[in-house]
């Protein structure tokens, strides 16, 4: 699949707000950050907020008839994207009532239970944002449960490592979400790389089955046209093997290596320094582990362009 | 009803002549223009409904050549129409056949995402997707004679390798040439259960070889002339 930019930066980027807001919801209750102040609580969200702001405006980037973005909503039934598009929506006026209860009221039950609500939806958010991709049968590397665990696990990764530093910043205790930032990064390492090694197995349709010609070998003589189409350009993209060893390594290191070293005290005490260049990794990391999403994802209407098999 | 394409990859010739009629007759059609993009220029390319891909399946000696012409399969389970956000993507009840709503398209390519067969595709001038209408402005226009009201692709074929019909009514020469000649969908497993139906390739007696050839030609001069005798005996009867 063609790597969009603006969809790549658009999952990462509202993927870290979720996740922050999620956290930052359920903080008080979960035990993240008891002691929070309503104050701080109305900034983190406030970040949370335009963070998913940016990635939403990000997404429309993408759209080649943006001024019908408004009738997306219209197939909730069906379309997970039209889910994702509703709840973001919904999702505006909770938060904001979330936050406008913290800042009159304070630190509340009232506040307590809109910030559960919060998080929430940030999960369900995520879900559906996932499932736009893990729903299409015909990619065989997101039609699959990991691509939602991934969604999840990496909002969440981002969304403590910003929470993780704006606390400290606060001189909050943060030890506890420390371990918490610790467990997400060993977590989504470890589903990372089981879809690595998940996804260089052979499966799925091939040339034969694609043209009905399953007794005997197939191969493309021509493809039919002189230059590139639209199937080539949006489907057609291949990323060179020794690129892409490398840049899922790198993707490894960003993400996953250098915060949990950063994060855990492993290099010295941590302090603000360590804090802002782990979220600053991670988000490098994650948008390299999005981009190769993207890139390493095969449509089967390759095969009738001649790949033996996605 | 369930309306469809037939395709005879035994007899088509791969000329791309559908291709053209589709794409001359829909250009000014309910979904036209098919935008071209540096139509005279170094590497011309546009939207087609309809492409025509060529293959060499089986090993030499017992190769073949396949031309496969693909357009929308109007597929029963469509996941493009089911993943599309806004509406535009839909497809009828009374005839099956899948269309795209221009006005309602806001241009996501999602449901060529989730298009098994390359049948869509964003027009970029417009910002909208579009797709095989099944020539749905023709088959239904009562100002064209009857024979006339069929896809302008089923109706150009010069080696007669495309049918049109219900694929409900059993006794449709869609239906009939399906259950006679083997008709099959592509990627079946999919499960988008596509309704248009591809013929394969017939069994034909395999051409005499040089090497046959030559072992006939063997034998003692009593031998083959006994069997010229057979031969032109054989034939008389034959009258
Ligand atoms: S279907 Fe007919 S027009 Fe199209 S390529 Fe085959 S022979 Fe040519
Ligand atoms: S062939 Fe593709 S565009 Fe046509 S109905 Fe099936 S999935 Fe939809």
């Amino acid at each position: 699949m063609h790597p969009a930019l603006s969809v790549i930066f658009f999952t990462v980027t509202s993927g870290a707000g979720y996740g922050l807001l999620l956290l930052l919801g359920s903080a008080r209750l979960s035990g993240i950050a008891p002691e929070i102040s309503s104050n701080q609580t109305l900034f983190a969200g406030i970040v949370g907020l335009v963070l998913v702001t940016l990635g939403l405006l990000s997404s429309t980037l993408h759209l080649a008839n943006p001024k019908n973005a408004w009738r997306s909503f219209a197939r909730f039934k069906t379309s997970w994207l039209s889910r994702e598009a509703v709840f973001a929506i919904l999702f505006y006026p909770i938060c904001l009532v979330w936050l406008a209860v913290v800042w009159a009221v304070g630190n509340s039950t009232l506040s307590l239970v809109l910030g559960l609500f919060v998080a929430v939806m940030s999960i369900v958010i995520l879900v559906c944002t996932a499932m736009i991709y893990a729903s299409l049968k015909t990619i065989r590397q997101w039609n699959n449960p990991l691509t939602t665990v991934n969604f999840i696990l990496l909002g969440l990764l981002l969304g403590s490592l910003i929470l993780l530093l704006m606390l400290h910043q606060q001189n909050i205790v943060v030890s506890r979400l420390i371990v918490i930032s610790v467990f997400l990064i060993s977590l989504s390492a470890l589903t990372k790389i089981i879809y690595f090694v998940w996804i260089g197995q052979p499966a799925g349709p091939t040339i034969n089955t694609a043209l009905g010609f399953t007794r005997a070998t197939v191969r493309i003589l021509d493809v039919g046209h002189s230059s590139d189409t639209f199937l080539n350009k949006e489907f057609g993209y291949e990323v060179a093997r020794a690129r892409l060893i490398w840049l899922r390594c790198l993707c490894v290191l960003l993400a996953f290596v250098v915060p949990a070293f950063l994060v855990s005290g492993v290099i010295g005490e941590v302090g603000f320094i360590h804090l802002i260049a782990a979220a600053f990794s991670a988000y490098v990391g994650v948008f390299v582990e999005r981009w190769l999403f993207f890139a390493e994802a095969r449509h089967v209407v390759n095969l009738y362009h001649g790949r033996q098999q996605t | 009803m369930k309306l469809g394409l037939v395709i005879d990859l035994d007899t088509c010739v791969g000329c791309h002549a559908c291709a053209v009629a589709c794409k001359q007759w829909n250009t000014s059609g309910t979904t036209g223009p098919l935008s071209d993009y540096q139509p005279y220029g170094e590497e011309p390319s546009g939207v087609w409904f309809n492409r025509i891909r060529h293959y060499e399946v089986g090993d030499y000696p017992t190769n073949k050549t396949i031309n496969a012409p693909m357009s929308c399969m109007h597929c029963d389970d469509a996941a493009c129409v089911t993943v599309c956000p806004t509406g535009a993507s839909y497809k009828r009840e009374e005839d099956g056949i899948v269309l795209v709503d221009q006005s309602k398209c806001m241009g996501c390519n999602l449901c060529s995402w989730a298009c098994p067969y390359g049948a869509r595709e964003l027009d970029e001038e417009a910002g909208v997707m579009k797709k095989c209408t099944l020539c749905v402005d023709r088959i239904y226009d009562e100002n064209l004679p009857e024979e006339e009201r069929k896809p302008a692709c089923v109706l150009t074929c010069p080696s007669h390798a495309r049918f049109f019909g219900d694929f409900d009514d059993p006794q449709s020469e869609v239906s009939s040439l399906v259950r006679e000649r083997g008709g099959y969908a592509m990627m079946p497993e999919l499960g988008y259960q596509p309704v248009n139906k591809y013929l394969p390739p017939r069994q034909r007696p395999k051409a005499p070889t040089v090497a046959a050839k030559q072992s006939e030609d063997s034998g003692g001069l009593i031998a083959k002339w006994l069997k010229r005798q057979k031969d032109a005996f054989n034939q008389l009867g034959e009258g």
